[in-house]
C-alpha cells in the first residue's frame, strides 16, 4: 500500500548508496520505495535485510521518512503472516518471559560471579510478567504471531 | 533535573551483566541519584517488535514509561535500542492524543496509565548534557591512556530530528566523553557505519549481518586501536560474538569490547574484572595488562 510521503520520491538513489546492508545484499531501498507505490511488496525478502540504521532517511533530499516506511511495510507483511522463523521465536520469548532475550542459567551464574542477584525486571516479579502477558493479549500480539 | 530510574532492558542484565555492574558503580561514584526501575520488561526492541505491530510496541513501551512516571523519575537507558524505542514511543505518545488514548485502554486492563510526564535519557547523552565532558574529566585523577575505536551506534544519533544531538555524519560528543577519561579516540574509516545487528538482521540473517561487522572491524583494526568503545549492548554483542564467528572462518581479530560505563569505571580505578570485562567472549590479555600497568602506575604516583 502506498503512503503519501513516498509519492514525493524522485528516485535519486541516495538511499541505496547510503545503505550498509545494500553493500552486501539485494536490498535496494530506492526500488522498494518505488515498488511500494504501485504494488504489494509483502513477499519481498529484502524488507527484512534493513538494519534500520536510518542513513537513507537522514540523507533523503525529499525528507521522506524512509526507515519508518520500511517498518510500516514490514508490519503489513506481518499481518499477512509473512514472519521469518527467527523473528517468530523472538516474539515467543517476549510472550513467555517479557524479554526478547531472557536470562538463562549460564548468564545467571555470570551475574552471581560479579555479585549481582536476579535482575529487578519481570524476571523477578511474577505479577509484572502477568501484566506484560495481559497487555500482549489485549493488543492481539499473541494472535498476530500465531502460525 | 529529575532523579533517574535505571532501565536495564534485556541484553545488559541477561547477557552482559558486567555493563550493569559498571553502570551502577559509576553512577554511585559520580554521586548521581538513581534507583532501579523495578518490574520493567523488554523496551520492546525496535528491530522486530516495532516492525511487527506499532500498537503493541507502543503499549509495552508505555508500561515501562508508566513505571518511571509512578516514581516521578526520568528513565535512564544504557542501550541504544532501549533509548530508541522508549524515547520515540514517549515522543509519539506525548504528541498524539489519539494514540495515547488507544494505548491507555490497553494499560487500563493492568491498572496503569501513561501520562507523558517524564523524559527518557541515554547515559551518553545524560553525561554529556547534564554533567559535561569537562566536569567528568575532573573525576579522573590519572589518564587512561588507551587507543579507542569509538562506535556511536545508529540509534543514539538517528533520526537526528528526534534525537536532537546534532548531525549524524561527524558527531563529536561521545568522543569528548571518551577523551575525558584520558583515552584517545582514534579516527577510522566508516566510523558512523552500522555494526550490522539491528532491525532483526542479526537473528534472521546472521551471515549478512556479519559482513557489515567485518567491514567495521577491518577498519578499526587498521587504525591500530586497543579496544572498541560502544554505548549499546547490541553493538557490543555484535562485535564481541561477531569476532568469535569470524575467527571460525580464519579471520582473526582481537579487539576487546568496552561499553562506555566500563571505560569510565576503569578510569575511575575499578579493575577490568570489577567492570566485567572478563565476561566478554573476546578477552585480550594485552589490553588487560595495559590497563593493569596504567592503574598500577597511577596508584604509585
Amino acid at each position: 500500500m502506498k503512503s503519501k510521503d513516498t509519492l514525493t520520491c524522485f528516485q535519486c538513489g541516495t538511499c541505496t548508496a547510503s545503505c550498509p546492508s545494500g553493500r552486501y545484499t539485494s536490498l535496494n531501498v530506492r526500488r522498494i520505495v518505488k515498488d511500494s507505490i504501485k504494488k504489494d511488496v509483502s513477499d519481498e525478502p529484502e524488507l527484512w535485510m534493513c538494519t534500520t540504521c536510518y542513513n537513507c532517511m537522514e540523507r533523503c533530499p525529499r525528507g521522506i521518512r524512509i526507515t519508518d516506511e520500511i517498518l510500516r511495510l514490514r508490519s503489513e507483511a506481518v499481518r499477512k503472516g509473512k514472519i521469518l522463523l527467527a523473528h517468530r521465536n523472538v516474539c515467543r520469548y517476549l510472550i513467555e518471559t517479557g524479554h526478547a532475550i531472557p536470562l538463562d542459567d549460564a548468564h545467571n551464574a555470570m551475574r552471581e560471579k560479579i555479585g549481582l542477584s536476579l535482575p529487578e525486571t519481570v524476571h523477578k516479579y511474577p505479577k509484572a510478567l502477568r501484566e506484560v502477558k495481559t497487555l500482549l493479549k489485549s493488543t492481539g500480539f499473541d494472535e498476530l504471531i500465531k502460525e | 533535573m529529575k532523579e533517574l530510574s535505571l532501565f536495564l532492558g534485556c541484553l545488559i542484565p541477561n547477557r552482559y551483566p558486567g555493563i550493569e555492574k559498571a553502570t551502577k558503580l559509576v553512577l554511585d561514584r559520580l554521586d548521581i541519584k538513581w534507583s532501579e526501575l523495578k518490574e520493567a520488561s523488554c523496551c520492546p526492541a525496535p528491530g522486530v517488535f516495532r516492525s511487527f505491530d506499532r500498537i503493541t510496541w507502543l503499549a509495552l513501551a508505555s508500561r515501562n514509561l508508566a513505571l518511571a512516571e509512578e516514581k516521578n523519575t526520568d528513565l535512564l537507558t544504557i542501550c541504544n535500542g532501549c533509548f530508541s524505542s522508549l524515547s520515540d514511543a514517549n515522543n509519539i505518545l506525548k504528541s498524539d492524543g489519539n494514540l495515547r488514548n488507544e494505548v491507555n485502554t490497553h494499560l487500563k486492563k493492568i491498572g496503569k496509565e501513561y501520562l507523558g510526564t517524564i523524559d527518557v535519557r541515554h547515559i551518553i547523552e545524560f553525561l554529556y548534557r547534564d554533567i559535561g565532558a569537562k566536569t567528568l574529566g575532573k573525576f579522573i585523577e590519572k589518564p587512561l591512556e588507551v587507543r579507542c575505536a569509538v562506535h556511536y551506534g545508529c540509534h543514539l544519533l538517528k533520526p537526528t530530528k528526534d534525537r536532537k544531538l546534532g548531525k549524524s555524519e561527524c558527531p563529536v560528543f561521545f568522543d569528548e566523553l571518551v577523551e575525558a577519561t584520558g583515552a584517545m579516540s582514534v579516527p577510522y574509516e566508516g566510523k558512523t557505519s552500522c555494526c550490522g545487528a539491528g532491525g532483526g538482521v542479526r537473528s534472521a540473517m546472521p551471515e549478512t549481518s556479519l559482513k557489515m561487522t567485518e567491514y567495521k572491524l577491518e577498519r578499526m583494526n587498521k587504525a591500530g586501536v586497543d579496544c572498541i568503545v560502544n554505548a549499546c549492548p547490541f553493538c557490543h554483542l555484535q562485535y564481541d560474538a561477531g569476532q568469535v564467528e569470524l575467527a571460525k572462518t580464519g579471520k582473526v581479530y582481537s579487539l576487546p569490547l568496552v561499553h562506555y560505563s566500563q571505560l569510565l569505571g576503569l578510569a575511575l580505578g575499578y579493575t577490568p574484572d570489577e567492570v566485567g570485562l572478563h565476561l566478554n567472549a573476546i578477552i585480550s590479555p594485552e589490553f588487560e595488562e595495559k590497563i593493569a600497568q596504567i592503574q598500577k602506575r597511577n596508584n604509585s604516583d
